[in-house]
């Protein structure tokens, strides 16, 4: 098939798939969106900034598991793009984001709207090309969906010259993907298996430790299964956060610098950690030379770069998590018996009992914590639940009643600040029957609060719950904590009317200070199915807790905090 | 900590644009020590093998050697543990040195004077870059102008 470089993305697209992209158009990129004017196979969706256009992909990918797609155009369009890649590659969120490019004629010249956008993408992409010949494309596009997706997934950037786009050539897309230098190892060794579960059948105080790479491998089920049958107890990382529900008597907890006492506890406390797909971040570890000090580590995941990176595996287990726990679960069932860790379960239990996780309720003003749970109640499993990032976002991951794998969008690796709200949009465009929900705070939502535009135009109802605490809540808490209450550059009692700025893009706005008036709100933003501003009045000082230090051992926790 | 220790590894890459790139832009990104690389085609084929020298721990090594395998251009990482190993170096040196003397001292480590020109003498040693060294050492006398190594390229036994 002969045709150019803009119809064939079009065809590479409606190939594999994808029902809907996020883009903004620009001048190195307008040849792919005209060809986009003239299709019906897929939807674009027009964000109203490229960072938003991408977090929505991601949320889009996150929720549905399929590959997020992204378009932009160069130069700045690129550059706004690139904290959306970033994020997408700390994650390993599958996406191919689409850049133009200047014609191949200018790179180099410093010609309007260029940069080196593959130079830019490289260090923050799992893979990245720039496409010199429109003969190329079918098998870029091809590989790129094709990495984004296979073994360790991530973000893939592919930036097309406007030159290219307008080249007429061969287009076939049916040759299947070769790649002789890639090739992931799904099938994990059956010999470490087998020695993997041998230490755990031997093993006195073994502990499941839950990362993002089961949600990634789709492989809940599973996990759930190999959880129940042998009477593990299991800890979840924030990324893991759904693998197992809520009220699993198994499920201890979030671990981590906000994690439970009693997940903190049972981490020092064990003989065999078992981690399955999560990296042992600094976040999840502490101070690295008392982690899990006393015990044996049973390391899964794809990516052989994230065994013994930080803490040595002693059975490392490379490979794709829905086979390696099918095995587990097969060998489990003649060698694991659950009996013999029930006195272990008490000494869980016990932390449980010691300090659960818990906040006090306050008789004038709501706390937080308490909004999150009643949403919890209210929506629970209807609800799809993203998150901007800091202090709302600890408390969504500590108290929200999370009941299903790909139910929790949150940005873990990057930390970025203003991903809620496109990616809640994102969400609610893959999973349009659940509420789309974005605890957010009154920082995070000013950073892409310009995608009420799109929300509204495309009646992409997300309901942003803003816990207002006219503070960037965790920098002022860390100010607190450390720096002696110097507040510097965290108070923001300067601010913007949220309900007006809901009304004034189409939305709807409300603002609550009570718990009945929280309770209408959400009943009627509901009811009423648009895009919405809870602005809710919170506690100003309320801080997350327990918090390990940065850089402190995990069962050094610091459970509440008394004003001086 | 365990003692950072000098260590030699061989990529073999699809040669490809930015390859280079992705490779150094790892190094950097992440922290790792470049001594020395070098990089050239293999004949007749799509590769290129680069020769990296470079220093950590065995840790930070196994992550190096696994960073560059997940690099999607990256065919084969070898780290070296019983190779042979040469470099090649340059010395530019005045005229009105003693011709005789520096070209004595190059033939006791695998070199020759290359080149004589009005105004400079131009010698070239191969060899073992420790032996690079002591070589570079032992002509500071005969006042080098200007010195060029190669840089490290090593076969497994």
């Amino acid at each position: 098939m002969q045709i150019s470089g803009a119809q064939m993305v079009i065809e590479a697209l409606i190939a594999e798939n994808v029902d809907t992209i996020f883009g903004y158009p620009g001048g190195a990129i307008m040849n792919v969106y005209d060809e986009i004017y003239k299709q019906n196979s897929f939807k674009h969706i027009l964000a109203r900034h490229e960072q938003a256009a991408v977090h929505a992909a991601e949320g889009y990918a996150k929720a549905s598991g399929k590959v997020g797609v992204a378009m932009i155009t160069s130069g700045p369009g690129f550059t706004n793009a690139v904290t959306g890649l970033a994020d997408a590659y700390m994650d390993s969120v599958p996406m191919v984001v689409i850049s133009g490019q200047v014609p191949m004629s200018l790179i180099g010249t410093d010609a309007f709207q260029e940069i080196d956008a593959v130079g830019i993408s490289r260090s923050c992409t799992k893979h990245n090309y720039l496409v010199t010949d429109a003969a190329d494309l079918a098998r870029i596009l091809k590989e790129a969906f094709y990495i984004a997706r296979t073994g360790r997934p991530g973000p893939v950037h592919v930036d097309i010259p406007k030159d290219v786009t307008a080249q007429i050539a061969t287009f076939d897309y049916s040759k299947p993907v070769e790649l002789e230098t890639y090739k992931p190892n799904v099938n994990g060794n059956v010999r470490q298996i087998k020695k993997a579960m041998e230490a755990i059948a031997e093993a006195k105080r073994p502990l499941f430790y839950l990362g993002g790479g089961i949600i990634n491998a789709n492989a809940g089920e599973e996990i759930r299964k190999l959880v129940q049958m042998t009477g593990i107890p299991a800890v979840e990382t924030l990324m893991a956060r759904g693998t197992l529900r809520f009220d699993d008597p198994l499920l201890i907890s979030m671990l981590g610098m906000h994690g439970s006492y009693a997940a903190n506890m049972a981490m020092s406390e064990t003989d065999l950690v078992i981690g399955l797909g999560a990296r042992f971040d600094d976040r999840v570890t502490g101070k690295l030379s008392e982690f899990a000090k006393n015990a044996k580590v049973i390391h899964v995941d794809i990516d052989p770069a994230s065994i013994s990176k930080l803490v040595n595996a002693d059975f490392p287990i490379v490979g794709d998590l829905k086979n390696v726990a099918t095995s587990m679960i097969e060998i489990a069932k003649t060698t694991v018996d659950k009996e013999r860790y029930i006195p272990w379960l008490e000494t869980v239990a016990n932390f449980n009992r010691l300090h659960p996780l818990s906040y006090k309720e306050d008789t004038v003003e709501l706390k937080p914590q308490w909004v999150i749970q009643r949403v919890g109640e209210l929506l629970g499993d209807d609800a799809n639940i993203s998150t901007d990032v800091g202090q709302h976002q600890m408390w969504t991951a500590q108290f929200y009643p999370f009941s299903r794998p790909r139910q929790w969008i949150t940005s873990g690796g990057l930390g970025t600040m203003g991903f809620g709200f496109p990616a809640a949009m994102g969400v609610k465009v893959a999973d349009p029957s659940r509420v789309s929900i974005n605890f957010t705070g009154d920082g995070s939502i000013l950073m892409n609060v310009q995608e009420l535009m799109t929300t509204v135009e495309y009646k992409l109802p997300v309901i942003n719950i803003i816990l207002n605490n006219n503070y960037l809540g965790m920098v002022r808490q860390w100010q607190t904590l450390f720096y002696n209450k110097r507040h510097s550059s965290t108070d923001l009692s300067v601010q913007p009317d949220f309900v007006k700025l809901a009304e004034a893009f189409g939305g709807i706005g409300y603002r609550v200070s009570t718990k009945e008036e929280f309770d209408a709100a959400l009943k009627d933003a509901v009811e009423k199915n648009v895009v919405a501003f809870i602005d809710v009045k919170v506690h100003r000082l309320e801080n997350v807790m327990p918090m390990v230090p940065s850089g402190g051992s995990l069962f050094n926790m610091m459970l509440e905090y008394k004003e001086k | 900590m365990e003692e950072a220790a000098r260590r030699v590894i061989s990529v073999i890459v699809i040669n490809e644009a930015s390859v280079l790139s992705r490779i150094t832009d790892l190094f950097s990104g992440r922290g790792y020590n470049i001594t020395s690389l070098t990089v050239a085609p293999i004949p007749e084929s799509r590769y290129s093998r680069l020769t990296i020298v470079t220093s950590g721990s065995v840790r930070v090594m196994e992550q190096i050697t696994k960073q560059l395998h997940k690099l999607i251009p990256v065919l084969k990482v070898i780290e070296h543990a019983d190779l042979v190993e040469k470099e090649m170096a340059l010395v530019k040196f005045p005229i009105t040195e003693n011709l005789s003397d520096i070209s004595a001292l190059c033939s006791a480590y695998n070199g020759n004077i290359v080149n004589v020109s009005e105004e400079v003498i131009i010698a070239m040693v191969a060899d073992e870059p420790k032996r690079v060294d002591y070589f570079l050492a032992a002509v500071k006398r005969f006042h080098p102008k200007e010195i060029v190594r190669s840089g490290a390229v090593a076969l497994e036994r």
